[in-house]
């Protein structure tokens, strides 16, 4: 196996054997960027000189978990004194002057930050085609999407431009990625992971996780960036575990549960058999699997169409040109300022999002909307909480097909519905793992999603695990 | 549904400027993806709470100690336009 | 004939807490520094930060509550005030809507109309913004230039009930939320500064009528006498447009200092909709019972009860407890020298009197001079045992403000005591009997004033020493027979 194609655990294996030195490393991911960016377009931000530094580091972090491999991080999430531009013309020349709390950990367990990769604009798409800069081409076919928002970490990850990367999730935008480009995505419960630094999008939805080659890279970098963090007031503490005590090959006596309306959905049959499959895997292996029931998840699809738009319209007001951002040149007054500005900074998407949001916050239909949605919102955490009473995991697809094409949906409403078995997921703020299950029969990746309770990490990493075993798929490479 | 003015508020609201063509477009847009919205109607929610939170935490407080503030270039490192010190925008209203 | 109108007058007062730290982040709160010198990444409102609640803040508020004799709730919680402005960095204001951290409270006031209960809604915790100046004059600004030291200190909302009824009860109002708060020593309370800021909402209605008029709120007043001024204006101007059939416009104006009136800023205010929700980066708050009970015990004796506790217990006019009390520090220094002295009124006139003037004359606060409540106590005693006489005193106490000396060693020191003692002061009067005859055959004729005469003599003789009540005895033994 070529360097780059390496996990997290076999690079580390690598350098304390002494087989590989972290330069030597560097040096093929490097190479490696070299080769295929120009075709994979991952990166916004590609960090040379730091690297370099942290490299020169390197005895001093020797014990770090991460120390000497190569992560990428989503350009949703603030690094001081590099460009963070969450994709858009708004943020194109905006250096933060402060690092993430995830980015701080990364750095101290001795990571060797890559770049900053490419999204959907503040994180609101779900093919990476609404980067304001250029789109992110899966590396499993060219022509298809990398899945959004998170497409260029999930998308590096698969083409080997890292060793794994950090995306965020809102509604799915770590885990259908990930399912897209064939790769592991992870978000964790709603307060494991510091927000600190993440460019919001919505407060009370967003995560960042690991999307990584496999599962146990997954555990590793959980164990680096989960934990409480006091910039972050909802951030939980002392729940964060050792994830990787949960690395085994056993499913016995686990209770997995198979939403019957999820799967009643209309989606790509050989998803649906790819999916089928692997449960039977989880069967024979001595899971046992039964039939369950819950609420129809477009109910959680309406509902997030309005939470998410209604915080993000808030989020993302202060992006006026006052203070840093773009600026536009035509402006006699203030007024004209703040519209010109966000007129010429925000593209088609997120001018819609913000629409909704607002609208749906607004006098008058603040009760219809809003708290309609917020109390839906309880009847659906409500629901998962039934279910986690009586069993382990829940599992369904990760997206309702494969790789979409490029350009293949022009529709707002066509794109929103590739994340409706993700979507619940948020709004319940329970954890969720996509881990690849297949292949279809033009060779792109198939994803499963397992679904945890609150604080179930170890219960999905152990599943997903064992999943991965049986599959023995997870050493296949994108060819590119 | 929802029609051009309601458009044409929320966009005044948001600070946002749109054209004849836009205003057309996302009326229809958003109208769509309102009416899929409007399925949430079809739950009856009369005794349920509201989820604000979803993480069932209270009274998360810190101490009353100053921290370093940024030095000044930091804070104004970004900044389109600075005078003296401080952020400088355009004036508040044209004549 | 005019309809007799009633006055309908509400207040919005905005009181910036005194912790040392910002609201939801650790930058100081330090009036007066370098623009956006106190400023970080979480006040700026830069992409990805987050509010952290500083507890101090909430102590405060609890206290503010109690003392302003609300409920205090068991659950409150944030929520945005979105609207943007370049001054509010996040363009969007964490406040409180729905659940503010107290409710339902009253204060009593007192004008010269007598007493009244004017009731607070609520009060509630939010961030200050940012400060705007215009570049240029308003009319011919250039630009806004924008300082944030001021985003994300902490302020207190405190709305009161539209119970009052004249200006005079709302400028009694005003200053006696003033006073609890500086007596609460939780803000600066300084109008100046910015540290009190005072909105009013005023409307009129026909005499008898139970529905409310038509209100206009009123901004920009910057002192106590611009709130009382303003309301004035303002009621007049409602008066003569009711008086001639017009209707009062819903809108904001204005106090324009310079110009004496209110001016209507519509055009320039749209109505805000401002699209409330609860703060998602923020966790509830739950007030129990103990958090309660441990903020009530810091709150000391209110100015009213006290002031009532000086007439009734201490006996002191009202006149002597309004101004005791209309200072903490003051109150506290009185209340200090009684611990060691049993004489109110006494030390009242000698505080209202000499300390205020040279207080006033230097600039300070009652503790910030080099009189000690235990030093003032002394000298008082002194005076009452007649070891020096009231008029040495004011040059003693003069000393003391200045030096921080002890009355006892500046006597000492200056020679200052008292002559009380028989022979000396005998010696003294025959002297002075003999050096004026003219003015001793004027008392022997029955001029009882040339006494006074002979006693500033023998004043003046011993530089004021002299037991003046002894030498006035002992000149009318000799000469008055």
């Amino acid at each position: 196996m070529n360097i780059y194609d390496l996990t997290i655990h076999e690079l580390k294996e690598k350098i304390a054997a002494g087989e590989l030195t972290p330069a030597e490393i560097k040096k093929a991911y490097s190479d490696r960027i070299n080769e295929v960016e120009d075709r994979v377009k991952s990166y916004i931000t590609i960090i040379d000189e730091l690297a370099g530094d942290e490299l020169a580091d390197y005895e001093n972090k020797k014990e770090g978990l991460l120390a000497g491999i190569p992560i990428a991080v989503k350009d949703n999430m603030s690094t001081d004194g590099i460009k963070t531009s969450c994709a858009s013309k708004m943020l194109e020349n905006y250096k933060p002057p402060y690092n993430a709390t995830v980015v701080e950990k990364l750095n101290e367990a001795g990571a060797v930050i890559m770049g900053k990769t490419n999204m959907d604009e503040f994180a609101m798409g779900s093919s990476t085609e609404n980067s304001a800069f250029f789109v992110t081409h899966n590396p499993w076919n060219l022509n298809h999407a990398p899945g959004g928002s998170s497409g260029g970490s999930a998308a590096a990850v698969a083409a080997g431009e890292c060793a794994a990367a950090l995306g965020s999730d809102t509604g799915g935008s770590i885990r259908q990625p990930a399912s897209y480009c064939g790769v592991v995505g992870l978000k964790p419960t709603y307060g494991m992971v510091s927000r600190y630094g993440l460019v919001a999008f919505a407060s009370s939805l967003d995560q960042i996780g690991p999307i990584t080659k496999d599962v146990e890279d997954s555990a590793i970098l959980m164990n680096v960036i989960a934990g409480h963090d006091p910039q972050d007031s909802t951030s939980i503490a002392g729940k964060k575990e050792d994830y990787t005590k949960y690395l085994k090959e056993d499913v016995s006596g686990m209770k997995i549960g198979i939403p019957e309306e999820y799967f009643n959905l209309e989606f790509d049959e050989e998803v649906k058999a790819s999916v089928l499959a692997a449960v039977e895997k989880l069967k024979e292996a001595g899971a046992e699997v039964e039939t369950v029931h819950m609420t129809d998840a477009s109910y959680a699809l309406a509902a997030y169409y309005v939470i998410a738009p209604a915080e993000a319209s808030s989020n993302l007001a202060r992006y006026d040109g006052v203070r840093y951002g773009l600026r536009s040149e035509q402006a006699a007054d203030v007024s004209e300022m703040f519209t010109n500005t966000r007129h010429e900074g925000f593209g088609d998407e997120v001018k819609r999002r913000i629409m909704i949001g607002t609208y749906a916050l607004s006098s008058g239909y603040y009760d219809a909307y809003y708290l309609k949605a917020q109390k839906v919102r309880t009847l659906i955490k409500d629901d998962f909480d039934r279910i986690f009473n009586d069993f382990d995991l829940i599992l369904t697809p990760t997206a309702p097909s494969t790789a979409i094409e490029l350009e293949s949906k022009s529709d707002p409403l066509e794109m929103y519905h590739t994340d409706i078995f993700t979507v619940p997921v948020n709004i319940a703020g329970v954890p969720a793992m996509s881990v690849p299950c297949g292949f279809d029969s033009n060779d792109m990746p198939i994803g499963l999603q397992l679904i945890g309770p609150h604080f179930g990490e170890g219960k999905i990493i152990q599943a997903a695990y064992t999943l991965e075993k049986l599959l023995n798929i997870n050493e296949k490479r994108a060819e590119l | 549904m929802i029609d051009k003015k309601d458009v044409e508020y929320a966009a005044g609201l948001a600070q946002l400027k749109l054209d004849e063509e836009e205003k057309e477009k996302y009326t229809e847009q958003i109208g769509e993806i309102l009416n899929y919205v409007d399925k949430l109607s079809e739950l009856d929610t009369d005794d349920v709470v509201p989820t604000a939170y979803t993480v069932p935490m209270k009274n998360v407080l810190r101490k009353d100690e100053v921290k370093e503030s940024l030095p000044r270039e930091k804070s104004l490192a970004n900044a389109p336009d600075e005078k003296d010190g401080h952020f400088r925008a355009p004036k508040i209203m044209s004549d | 004939m005019t309809t007799k109108y009633e006055t309908v007058i509400g207040l919005e007062v905005h009181v910036q807490l005194n912790t040392d730290s910002k609201i939801f982040c650790g930058c100081s709160t330090e009036f007066g520094k370098e623009p956006n010198e106190n400023t970080c990444p979480v006040c700026l409102g830069l992409p990805g930060t987050l509010p952290v609640l500083n507890k101090k803040v909430v102590d405060y508020a609890i206290m503010a509550g109690l003392a302003l004799n609300c409920d205090i709730a068991e659950y409150s919680k944030f929520d945005r005030k979105n609207y943007f402005y370049p001054d509010l960095p996040k363009a969007y204001q964490i406040s409180q809507f729905d659940l503010p951290v107290a409710e339902n409270g009253e204060i009593e006031i007192e004008t010269e109309a007598g007493l009244f209960n004017i009731g607070v809604t609520r009060v509630h915790l939010e961030e200050d913004a940012g400060k705007l100046i215009h570049e240029g004059s308003i009319d011919k600004s250039k630009g806004s230039l924008v300082d944030y030291n001021r985003t994300g200190v902490p302020l207190i909302e405190i709305v009161s009930e539209p119970d009052m009824r004249t200006p005079a009860q709302a400028k009694a109002y005003l200053t006696e939320l003033k006073m609890i708060m500086e007596y609460l020593d939780i803000s600066d309370c300084n109008m100046e500064e910015g540290s009190l800021r005072c909105d009013a909402n005023v409307s009129l209605r026909p005499v008898g009528q139970e529905e409310f008029g038509i209100k206009a709120e009123l901004k920009n007043m910057n002192s106590f006498s611009a709130v009382e001024k303003g309301l004035e204006y303002e009621v007049k101007r409602q008066q003569k447009l009711l008086d001639e059939g017009k209707k009062v416009v819903q809108e904001t104006r204005t106090w324009d200092e310079s110009l004496n009136k209110t001016i209507s800023m519509r055009g320039k205010e749209e109505a805000h909709d401002y699209r409330y929700f609860p703060e998602p980066d923020l966790v509830p708050l739950e007030i129990d019972a103990a958090w309660k009970e441990e903020m009530r015990k810091e709150i000391p004796e209110l100015p009213r009860e006290k002031y009532k506790r000086f007439i009734s217990e201490l006996g002191l006019p009202e006149y002597d407890a309004g101004v005791l009390t209309g200072d903490k520090d003051l109150a506290v220094f009185f209340e200090e020298v009684l611990s060691d002295y049993d004489d109110p009124k006494n030390l009242s006139n000698w505080m209202m009197g000499e300390f205020l003037r040279l207080l006033n004359e230097n600039g300070q606060a009652p503790f910030e001079s080099g009189v000690s409540p235990i030093n003032l106590a002394k000298m008082l005693k002194m005076i009452d045992q007649d070891i020096i006489s009231g008029k040495i005193a004011k040059k003693v106490f003069e000393k003391m403000y200045n030096s921080g000396s002890d009355p006892e060693t500046i006597v000492e020191e200056e020679g200052l005591k008292q002559i009380s003692d028989e022979d000396e002061l005998e010696n003294m009067v025959d002297g002075i009997i003999a050096d004026n005859p003219d003015a001793v055959e004027d008392v022997q004729n029955g001029k009882d004033r040339a006494i006074g005469f002979l006693v500033g003599q023998v004043m003046k003789e011993t530089r004021g020493k002299a037991n003046p009540g002894l030498v006035n005895q002992m000149l009318r033994d000799k000469l008055m027979d």
